[in-house]
């Protein structure tokens, strides 16, 4: 461990090895999405380890099937993330900057959020949906999915925030800014990062919501692309190169977020839990 | 989630000097800007929980099924929809296997996760890169996940069963999602697959976070390999290591989308837990009263390990 210093080139590149064959079994079953996706249709008795005949049929009866369902996914991501946010990000100021008892209350509040199972939520705003019109809607489903992006985009932005110097505000209020005109011109841009970060994630919990997707429609008429794989699942395991084709579609965001901004993400998974 | 928040900041919070307040008219405007700040969260937080909580526990105590919709009745009945779901023959199944999918999910990704969070520490030439690749299983769609597990692990024709039947180890399939005797044991095994990137990632940076010269000091006294794991490397993760757990037990304990996805609970209820059964008689038999009372069974199951998790964070804190 403190012997990193004195470890000879050759252990360093045993090392690499073996740290390629750990990732090579963590991540063969994403291999296999992507394999299985490209072989012919029919069921996967015939699938080699290599695509060596690659085909986009599963690709084309997935866009045909599903693409109106990965629109409708990103849509409700993306309003998540403008509600989540901007909902979030003042109260992570406050939590941050502010001092008052209050500030613990909150913080055992968000805790005690992440207990509640989405299954509780869901029968309750089932029931108010069902009186307002909101059931089979996407407005309800970004509603539904700020309760798993509002804690965490309060964490994240909280932990960054407390590190933001109460000076720089103050200089500005005493240039006669008010606190909420502070908060935007000041706050905001150096904030952008863990803004980045927040919004990142709301972005995915949305997309990967399967939950509220199950329970809050019960016709076709709003169908994210969770749901349209659960359903593919129940019917369509004849065709698994179309039921891949769509899972490497529903991965995409995953991946892109995983390869163009690496460093938000381990930063998120963590300031969300411990900062 | 909120754990060092809870504790290191507030310190902070409270050993600093209040600031003085502005005196005079800019004063109340201030207290009220202050409440407008986080006034739409406090809105949301109620909407999204504190109402969905509220009205779970009124309706476990109230006869809520298909009809309630169309007559707009739902008559109370006391604790009757609690002794229903706790004398139901599934509910020790559900609770059995509860137990079983939180501990051993838990147990294997820590366990594995401290393995390749000490392996990735040791930093060699793409460590970095090998290890935020890692992350990818926890990015993926929990469906996304669960169908692509399903097509490995298929009867007939998944290239687990394919792939075991050539190497001779096996004389004929294995049912891994079909049988009643495995398939528990396959879905905690995919939730493991799922959870080690966010133990490995929350673990290397807790050992990234022990001072390099305690092991220079531990080398002279001796403290090498092993020794220097368990005096040095292992009290120091135990921050870390307690809000893992908690964090752990508070997320596994109401897993939905994993079970559905693969097994729906079957075979033969092999794999229904509380969360599952939970959702069935809301959603499947409609008897909303009952699902209520499963799910706050599950809330209170977790409350009681959050409060265990906080009095032992408060009493490290007073040592």
């Amino acid at each position: 461990m403190s012997k990193r210093i004195t470890d000879s080139t050759a252990r360093r590149v045993t090392y690499t090895v073996i740290g390629v064959l750990i990732l090579g079994v963590m991540l063969f079953p994403v291999y296999w999405m992507v394999n299985a996706s490209l072989q012919p249709s029919g069921n996967t008795l015939t699938a080699g380890f290599l695509p060596l005949d690659p085909t986009f049929a599963g690709y084309r009866r997935a866009l045909s099937e599903q693409g109106g369902n990965l629109v409708t996914s990103m849509i409700i991501a993306a309003g998540t993330v403008v509600l989540s946010l901007a909902i979030a990000t003042p109260c992570a100021y406050a939590l941050s900057q502010f001092r008052s008892r209050w500030v613990s209350i909150g913080l055992l509040a968000i805790l005690i959020s992440q207990m509640i199972p989405g299954i509780v939520i869901a029968n309750a705003l089932y029931m108010a949906y069902e009186k307002v019109g909101l059931l089979n809607s996407i407005p309800g489903l970004i509603v539904a999915n700020c309760s798993s992006a509002i804690p965490f985009a309060i964490l994240i932005l909280r932990s960054f925030m407390l590190s933001v110097p109460p000076s720089l505000v103050e200089a500005a209020r005493v240039d006669g800014a008010g606190l909420f005109r502070a908060f935007v011109a000041i706050v905001l841009p150096i904030s952008k990062n863990s803004l980045i970060t927040a919004g990142l994630f709301s972005f995915l919990f949305s997309w990967s919501d399967f939950l509220f997707a199950l329970t809050l429609t019960t016709k076709g008429g709003v169908r994210p692309v969770t749901l349209g794989i659960y359903q593919y699942l129940g019917t369509q395991v004849q065709n698994w190169n179309a039921v891949m084709a769509t899972a490497v579609l529903s991965a995409i965001p995953a991946i892109v977020l995983l390869v163009a901004a690496q460093k938000y993400i381990a930063a998120g998974a963590i300031g969300g839990a411990v900062k | 989630m909120a754990h060092a928040t809870l504790t290191r900041n507030d310190a902070a919070a409270s050993g600093r000097k209040p600031a003085r307040r502005p005196t005079g008219r800019r004063h109340r405007g201030e207290d009220l800007t202050k409440l407008l700040f986080v006034l739409p969260a406090i809105l949301a937080m109620v909407a999204l929980f504190g109402y969905p909580v509220v009205k779970n526990l009124l309706m476990s105590l109230q006869d809520y099924s298909l009809r309630t919709f169309f007559t707009g009745e739902a008559p109370w009945v006391g604790l009757k929809n609690y002794t229903t779901v706790v004398k139901d023959q599934l509910f020790s199944q559900a609770m059995t296997n509860t137990a079983l999918f939180t501990i051993g999910s838990i147990a294997f990704q820590f366990a594995i996760g401290l393995a390749l969070a000490l392996f990735f520490h040791k930093k060699f030439p793409l460590s970095g890169v090998l290890r935020s690749l890692l992350l990818l299983p926890w990015l993926l769609p929990l469906i996304v996940s669960s169908a692509t597990w399903r097509s490995i692990l298929e009867q007939d024709s998944g290239i687990l069963n394919r792939t075991l039947a050539g190497l001779h180890l096996i004389n004929e399939p294995v049912p891994w999602l079909n049988s009643p005797s495995v398939a528990l044991i396959v879905v905690i095994g995919v939730n493991i697959w799922i959870g080690i990137p966010f133990n490995v990632t929350l673990l290397y940076s807790g050992l990234s976070e022990i001072p390099d010269e305690l092991y220079e000091a531990g080398q002279l006294d001796g403290a090498t390999g092993w020794r220097a794991f368990w005096y040095i490397t292992w009290p120091n993760l135990r921050a870390v290591a307690s809000v893992l757990l908690m964090l752990g037990v508070v997320y596994t304990i109401k897993v939905l989308d994993i079970i559905l996805g693969l097994t729906g609970g079957g075979p033969a209820n092999a794999t229904q837990t509380l969360a599952t059964q939970s959702y069935e008689r809301s959603f499947v038999d409609f008897k909303f009263g009952e699902g209520a009372a499963l799910s706050n069974i599950l809330i209170a199951i977790s409350l009681a390990f959050a409060v265990l998790y906080l009095r032992g964070t408060r009493r490290a804190a007073d040592e």
